[in-house]
């Protein structure tokens, strides 16, 4: 399946949830299978922290570039691309192609840098809602993401409640703990602490805080993998023997730098920032005392929701707070312990009773 | 062997539109069944990934929660009716459970399989082996049913805590069998409540 990115120009103003105003912004967007007649048959994907709209296929003449979820979404795959019109979106603020930091701010004509407002998850689904309007489709048969594309399924829920009719949330929380926060603060810092951040303004200096960056996406790999995994991956394995020095001697260590090196090429540090803090402040039962029920109230989509049994990240606790909150709602809801050990990062993976549960439930419970 | 007049029987004490829990749910086939003829507002507890797949497929709001411990997160009374089919026997904590189904729910219904129907007395006491039949179909060995029970005993531990039983249904091949049940039925049904939650209801159960 060959993918082709667009983009959609809008030039009505944005109101943020910080108080800022976007006056005109672009989404990156991807489409993959046919709107229907009826167009009822749509289904939107919430990419997480570091992805894109490239959800699926791959671009013409580039064998190695499937989309970050081309194992989940495709023709005849377990979200089908014949029997749904699949739209991939990448969110504002990011570094892939929608309006974000690294585009032109039109007050100055350089690029917007530390100067891009702080968005938060409303504010993306706010956003995915207008990019609906621009495709011309009322009512989505499903709004699905994982970690924090989750998160943005579950705010379509209650948000547009009118506008979805299945959300399916995956590997997600309702918010994120103090401990959550806690390695966002980390990784935020070592960005911010890098020589080369320039409160923001590298561009400005010609330099970039991949250092900085480097660390980050360090922090957030330890996170995504279970202790088991990153023991049967590594161990305690040498590349070469123990050379008494700082270089990488473990393989872990290695892997690590390597990961750090690889995303500090491509990712922007100031998309970073942003969003990790839209992880932070993602708290909808927040209005409404800590009661995630009253906070769902409004939704009348069916749920699924998936948890991975070794993500400590976002563990199925969390998930079975969503269960809950949705059960004393008298909500319709599914929920799924996947049984894999790959921790977080399993949501990204071919784990065979996640995708038959996806499978399934497309199959028999989402209408197109 | 659950059957159609099992589930017609079950059926027939429930309430139209009421809020049914089904604790081990299996295929989610009851909760399916439940919803064409009652319109209930359903949800099922089931732990097997398979089954999971089935229930997905009958369109049953399905929750993969471990039946020992996964309870505690819903909240007291939070359903009209909470079911266990076939499952009381293979329950470690037995009165816990049956407890926790009265927190829930309102009423609960148990049905299970019974231990004391003669064919099953009669390879014991004559053949001197651990029944096997097509209700209770393993082997002492693999079986998963670990607290085997009669329809006398249960009645004995719903008498023992003082909750009262709203109706019984005995079957035996899916046939009705209001003759001396206990020796003669293979499967027992039964709608039972505590004191606190009939008081809460308005005694009308």
């Amino acid at each position: 399946m060959i993918a082709i990115p667009l983009q959609a120009q809008f030039n009505v103003p944005l109101p943020l949830a910080s108080g800022a105003v976007l006056d005109a912004y672009e989404l990156a967007y991807e489409t993959y299978g046919t709107l229907n007649a009826a167009k009822s048959n749509a289904v939107l994907i919430c990419h997480a922290l570091n992805a894109s709209h490239h959800v699926a296929g791959i671009y013409a003449g580039q064998s190695d570039s499937e989309g970050w979820w081309d194992s989940m979404i495709g023709p005849g795959k377990s979200v089908d691309t014949n029997q749904f019109f699949v739209i991939g979106v990448n969110n504002l603020g990011s570094c892939f192609g929608s309006t974000g930091p690294l585009s032109m701010n039109p007050a100055t004509h350089l690029p917007y840098g530390a100067d891009f407002p702080l968005v938060t998850v409303e504010d993306w689904v706010d956003s995915q809602a207008q990019l609906l309007d621009f495709l011309g489709i009322e009512t989505v048969a499903a709004v699905m993401g994982g970690s924090l594309g989750g998160m943005q399924a579950l705010c379509w829920s209650y948000r547009y409640p009118q506008r979805i009719r299945h959300a399916i949330v995956i590997a997600a929380a309702p918010n994120l703990s103090a401990q959550n926060i806690a390695f966002n603060e980390v990784a935020r810092q070592a960005i911010m602490t890098d020589p080369d951040f320039h409160d923001g303004h590298f561009a400005q200096h010609h330099t970039l805080p991949k250092n900085g960056l480097a660390v980050a996406r360090m922090i957030g790999h330890i996170t995504y993998i279970s202790d088991d995994q990153m023991e049967s991956k590594f161990g305690r394995e040498l590349r070469d023997g123990k050379k008494f020095s700082f270089a990488p001697e473990f393989q872990i260590e290695s892997y690590l730098r390597y990961q750090g090196e690889k995303f500090s090429q491509y990712y922007d540090a100031n998309t970073y920032l942003r969003v990790t803090k839209a992880l932070d402040y993602f708290d909808p039962a927040a209005q409404y005392d800590g009661d995630l029920a009253v906070a769902l109230s409004p939704a009348s989509a069916k749920f699924l929701v998936i948890s991975f049994t070794t993500d400590w990240r976002f563990s199925p606790t969390r998930s079975r707070e969503m269960v809950k909150a949705l059960l004393d709602e008298k909500k319709a809801v599914t929920y799924t312990e996947i049984d894999a050990p790959h921790g977080h990062d399993a949501f990204l993976l071919n784990h065979p009773q996640y995708h038959a549960v996806v499978r399934t439930y497309f199959t028999h419970q989402v209408q197109p | 062997m659950i059957t159609r007049a099992d589930f017609a029987a079950i059926a027939s004490w429930i309430p139209e539109g009421a809020r049914v829990l089904d604790l081990g749910c299996g295929d989610g086939s009851l909760l399916a069944y439940l919803g064409e003829t009652r319109g209930v507002s359903g949800y099922g507890i089931e732990n097997d990934e398979r089954a999971i797949l089935r229930c997905i497929e009958n369109g049953v709001n399905v929750l993969q929660v471990n039946l020992e411990s996964g309870m505690a997160e819903i909240a007291d009374q939070s359903f009209d009716i909470v079911i266990l089919s076939q499952t009381l026997q293979a329950m470690k904590r037995t009165e816990a459970v049956v407890a926790d189904m009265l927190r829930v729910g309102r009423e609960a219904i148990v049905t299970f399989p019974n231990f004391g129907y003669w064919k099953h007395r009669t390879q014991i006491a004559l053949g001197g082996r651990m029944p096997v039949s097509d209700d209770l179909p393993y082997q002492w060995y693999n079986t998963p049913n670990i607290h085997l029970f009669t329809i006398a005993d249960f009645e004995a531990f719903c008498a023992a805590r003082h909750y009262q039983v709203l109706n019984r249904s005995v079957f035996t091949g899916g046939v009705e069998q209001k003759l001396l049940p206990n020796l003669l039925g293979t499967l027992a049904l039964y709608r039972f409540t505590n004191a606190a939650n009939a008081i809460r209801s308005g005694g009308t159960a």
